[in-house]
């Protein structure tokens, strides 16, 4: 008894060692790799110096006070006070030291805010909950898709042991070539969300209406992730950004593949779908896009967000239910669908809707509807 | 001021015998020291209302994926433990001391408005009732963060009007209890005190009464067309009616920063009482103080913008921001220099009440130093809004303003009760407090520089041992305050504990240690003292 009880802790203490030996103690900003994230980098490092030099000064002082000025040793309380010169001193010293800080600050912040001649041009939208990026110009213009996190729910939930890049993972990354400079065109189609690749040393807010840039000349090729660093409601924490920067040709390569994609999966807006085919097109979009609120059950989580099993809306009048999803609904989280995805893709997701769980219309809703419904 | 006097001082109060009792006494009193001990109460009960709805979120983040809390509720927790400890615990906490000390520091009998003065405190419960409500709504309490961004804060259900009116309510009352301290701070001052004789405490909060007057309109106008967007069809916030949902963020931090400086202005003024009570030795520079203060209050309505580095503004905002919020580090220098010179060559004791003091130094100092980290604004821009925002603020609010909040409790408890704390378990308190706070928030630096951002209830693996860190540190922390709130409750309710002289502290000398007996009675001052 007594040796499998001594088994078990020795088993326990080298699982502990084990844990702690493999853990990420990660103390510092990650690995840069533009210019502008390691000019931010050196200058935290500065910084850093400074402030230790400081801290070490000031505090050696209180503390040789602590030890010599005290009652307990005797120590009789002098009663000076105010003096200019000494006041002077501590008020100089620290100006001068900040405008030591702010010349590399300012340097640094120039380059940062230079957008100017991009070699490429990218829109990246902020949705909830997930991304989308539009090729705005130079190599690779016209390419378009959403790209939303990866990590499967079970993983999120503990059912199954979590991937090597968990939460930072994402179905369609953002590709780039290296060397180039990107300028990164920020929206959003809801509430506010931020872009945030830390490598590139970039985070630029996304603001719903408006539209902002930041840049990024990564110099190193590999895969780099960041994360939506502005609180945008319940799944802020799972819409990460994942950037693949590549070399020119495979670049190359890539935009050829997505307009390939793109061409293939051009459909005839007239054609006439079947219920079937559209009702597994739409399970698809439905998980994509609607599931993170309404929830796969179509139960919701009422009250904030609303069941669609049974719904007035679900099993209403088709006119209706298109035209929430479209337009959504204002005051609500219940967003706009109407530029996010395709007549096809919403044709889909609403016939689904209006055909799965309890739900029972057996209506097959026509892309061409909902092209009609967006006059 | 002999009218003021008159109101209670008829001939045959010199006993100052009269004193109500009873539930009734608390509903309807207008007596400067009940209506800080209400403060005072309310306050720590917010604290742990905060504290548990905190303790919850670090249990969510002990590791990666969602156990306990669903991402819903943890954006509803974070909200509202932000809410709550700044409009719940920390404010009222100051204007409780603001109640108690500032009429017995002026040599005054009371606050100036005694009845505003109630009303102003009765208004919180209020408020804090609607923010519990909210979490019974329909969709829940607020969760937009504490600082209720639109155009997020328009999508949420009735919670946020809750919420909204919560707000309203509170900066009513701090506004009623500013233009009290204002007005009984210029008019009711003993004969012989000019304002440059006047303690630092009563300075800082003279400074924070006008920064509070300045800037909770501000908020209220901000939420106000929240609200209006919210439900009279308004476009203040919403581009596609031509509003711009960046001009909540400028309002509120208009308010936001100013804000900052009214939490912690008055931690300000409780560490210059204590730090030369203990080392018997004068303040160093009392003038430069008080104008080091002052710059600090007005550079705070310059540099609101520095919350906002990464909306995007032009490189000359920027600049300007960059510049101005640096310079907030030399006027906060020169306090930080004050304190140490004031030490230098005294003859120290560290009761509790300074070890908080040297605490606060201490702690608040490396907040100070993220702080300028921060204001740099190409660095800020891979902090903002991570877990290293989350530690700086944290070590300027708990190891900031809260350690003021216990060194000030510490050191006024003798004075309130008339019975001395229990020594002993105080320097426990401040031992485990120090400890227990450095282990939950400094591993948060490390964090946010790898890159966690803050406000998501899950994260990636390769933050989950400092979070593990983070949280043990946490518990231990919201434990070590059960431990001050027996102590306080040891020293008040249960009146154990020995008696304490009328100035317990060698080197105390502002008029409610020279003046008046501990405890203090429930009158006094009813002749002014002569200052010289």
């Amino acid at each position: 008894m007594n040796n499998k009880l001594g088994r078990l802790s020795g088993g326990l203490l080298l699982a502990l060692y084990a844990g702690l030996a493999s853990a990420a103690y990660q103390l510092n900003f990650q690995a840069p790799v533009t210019r502008v994230a390691s000019e931010i980098y050196d200058l935290h490092m500065l910084m850093m110096y400074i402030i230790l030099v400081i801290f070490c000064v000031v505090f050696g002082v209180m503390f040789y006070s602590i030890y010599a000025h005290r009652k307990s040793v005797g120590h009789k309380a002098e009663q000076f006070h105010e003096n200019t010169t000494v006041e002077i001193i501590w008020t100089v010293i620290p100006f001068v030291i900040l405008v030591g800080m702010a010349w590399p600050a300012t340097k640094t912040l120039i380059a940062f805010k230079d957008t100017s001649n991009p070699d490429i041009t990218i829109k990246a939208t902020g949705y909830q909950w997930k991304w989308g990026y539009d090729y705005l110009k130079g190599e690779g213009e016209g390419v378009a898709f959403l790209s939303a996190l990866a990590t499967p729910q079970d993983q999120i939930h503990n059912q199954k042991p979590k991937g090597e890049n968990y939460l930072l993972e994402v179905d369609n990354p953002l590709v780039v070539p290296v060397g180039k400079k990107v300028r990164i065109l920020t929206t959003a189609n809801d509430v506010i969300h931020s872009f945030w690749v830390p490598a590139f040393g970039i985070k630029q807010d996304a603001i719903p209406g408006f539209v902002r840039d930041t840049w990024f000349k990564a110099d190193k090729e590999g895969t780099y992730r960041g994360q939506c660093a502005e609180l945008c409601g319940k799944d802020h924490g799972f819409m990460p950004i994942v950037v693949e920067v590549v070399s020119p040709e495979k670049y190359t390569e890539w935009v050829g593949a997505q307009k390939a994609k793109v061409a293939a999966a051009a459909e005839d807006p007239n054609k006439q779908w079947t219920l079937a085919e559209l009702q597994a097109k739409g399970e698809k979009v439905y998980a994509a896009n609607c599931a993170a609120c309404h929830q796969a059950t179509g139960k919701g989580l009422p009250p904030a967000f609303a069941a669609l099993d049974g719904s007035k809306i679900a099993t209403g009048g088709k006119k209706a239910h298109i035209d929430m999803v479209l337009n959504g609904k204002a005051g609500t989280a219940m967003a706009a669908f109407a530029k996010q995805l395709s007549d096809t893709d919403i044709a889909a997701v609403v016939t689904y809707e209006r055909n799965a769980w309890g739900n029972k219309t057996g209506d097959a809703v026509q892309p061409a509807e909902v092209k009609a419904a967006r006059k | 001021m002999s009218a003021v006097i008159d109101t209670h001082g008829h001939a045959d109060h010199e006993g100052h015998g009269y004193q109500p009792s009873g539930l009734m006494r608390w509903v309807t009193t207008t007596n400067h020291k009940d209506i800080g001990t209400m403060y005072l109460w309310f306050s720590l009960i917010m604290l742990f209302v905060g504290g548990v709805l905190a303790l919850t979120l670090r249990a969510e983040l002990f590791q990666p994926g969602i156990q306990i809390v669903n991402p819903e509720f943890f954006n509803q927790l974070t909200t509202m433990h932000g809410l709550i400890m700044v409009f719940g615990a920390i404010m009222p906490a100051f204007v409780g001391f603001a109640n108690w000390q500032i009429p017995m520091m002026i040599g005054a009998p009371d606050m100036a408005f005694a009845r505003m003065n109630n009303w102003s405190f009765w208004l919180l419960p209020v408020a804090a009732s609607l923010l519990v409500i909210s979490f019974f709504v329909p969709g829940g309490a607020p969760a937009a963060g504490w600082t209720i961004y639109a155009p997020l804060s328009t999508q949420m259900g009735p919670g946020m009007d809750l919420g909204i009116f919560a707000l309203h309510i509170m900066g009513a009352s701090s506004i009623m209890g500013s233009i009290n301290i204002v007005t009984t701070i210029l008019n009711m001052r003993a004969p012989g005190m000019t304002l440059m004789k006047m303690p630092m405490f009563v300075w800082t909060w003279l400074i924070t009464a006008y920064l509070l007057i300045a800037v909770m309109p501000v908020l209220a106008g901000a939420i106000t067309m929240v609200l209006a967007d919210r439900h009279f069809g308004t476009s203040f916030f919403n581009a596609a009616g031509g509003g711009d949902p960046v001009m909540f963020q400028h309002i509120f931090w208009f308010f936001g920063h100013p804000e900052v400086y009214i939490m912690i202005l008055p931690a300000f003024g409780i560490i210059s009482q204590v730090i030369p009570a203990f080392a018997r030795k004068p303040l160093f520079g009392y003038a430069s103080m008080v104008y080091a203060t002052s710059s600090i209050a007005i550079l705070s309505f310059i540099v609101w913008a520095h919350h906002m580095f990464t909306v995007g503004m032009p490189t000359a905002a920027l600049l300007f921001f960059m510049y101005a919020t640096m310079l907030i580090a030399v006027p906060t220098g020169v306090k930080v220099f004050n304190w140490l010179a004031t030490m230098w060559k005294g003859s120290m004791t560290f009761e509790t009440p300074m070890l908080f003091a040297v605490g606060f130094i201490f702690v608040f100092t490396m907040g100070g130093f993220t702080g300028l980290m921060l204001a740099i604004m190409p660095v800020d821009v891979q902090l903002q809004d991570t877990y290293y925002v989350v530690a700086h603020f944290h070590y300027v609010l708990v190891a900031g303003s809260l350690y003021a909040i216990f060194a000030g409790t510490y050191f006024w408890i003798p004075k309130w009760t008339g019975r001395m704390y229990d020594e002993t378990l105080g320097k426990w308190h401040f031992w485990l407090s120090l400890v227990f706070f450095n282990i939950t928030f400094f591993p948060m630096h490390f964090l946010g520089l790898a890159g966690m951002p803050r406000r998501i209830p899950d994260y990636a693996s390769q933050f989950t041992e400092f979070n593990q860190i983070a949280t043990v540190g946490a518990f231990g922390f919201g434990l070590s305050q059960l431990l001050f709130l027996y102590i306080v409750l040891k020293a008040s309710v249960f009146a154990r504990g020995e008696k304490t002289p009328a100035r317990p502290w060698e080197g105390a000398d502002t008029l409610e240690w020279t003046h008046l007996p501990s405890p203090a009675p429930y009158h006094s001052f009813h002749e002014q003292p002569e200052v010289k």
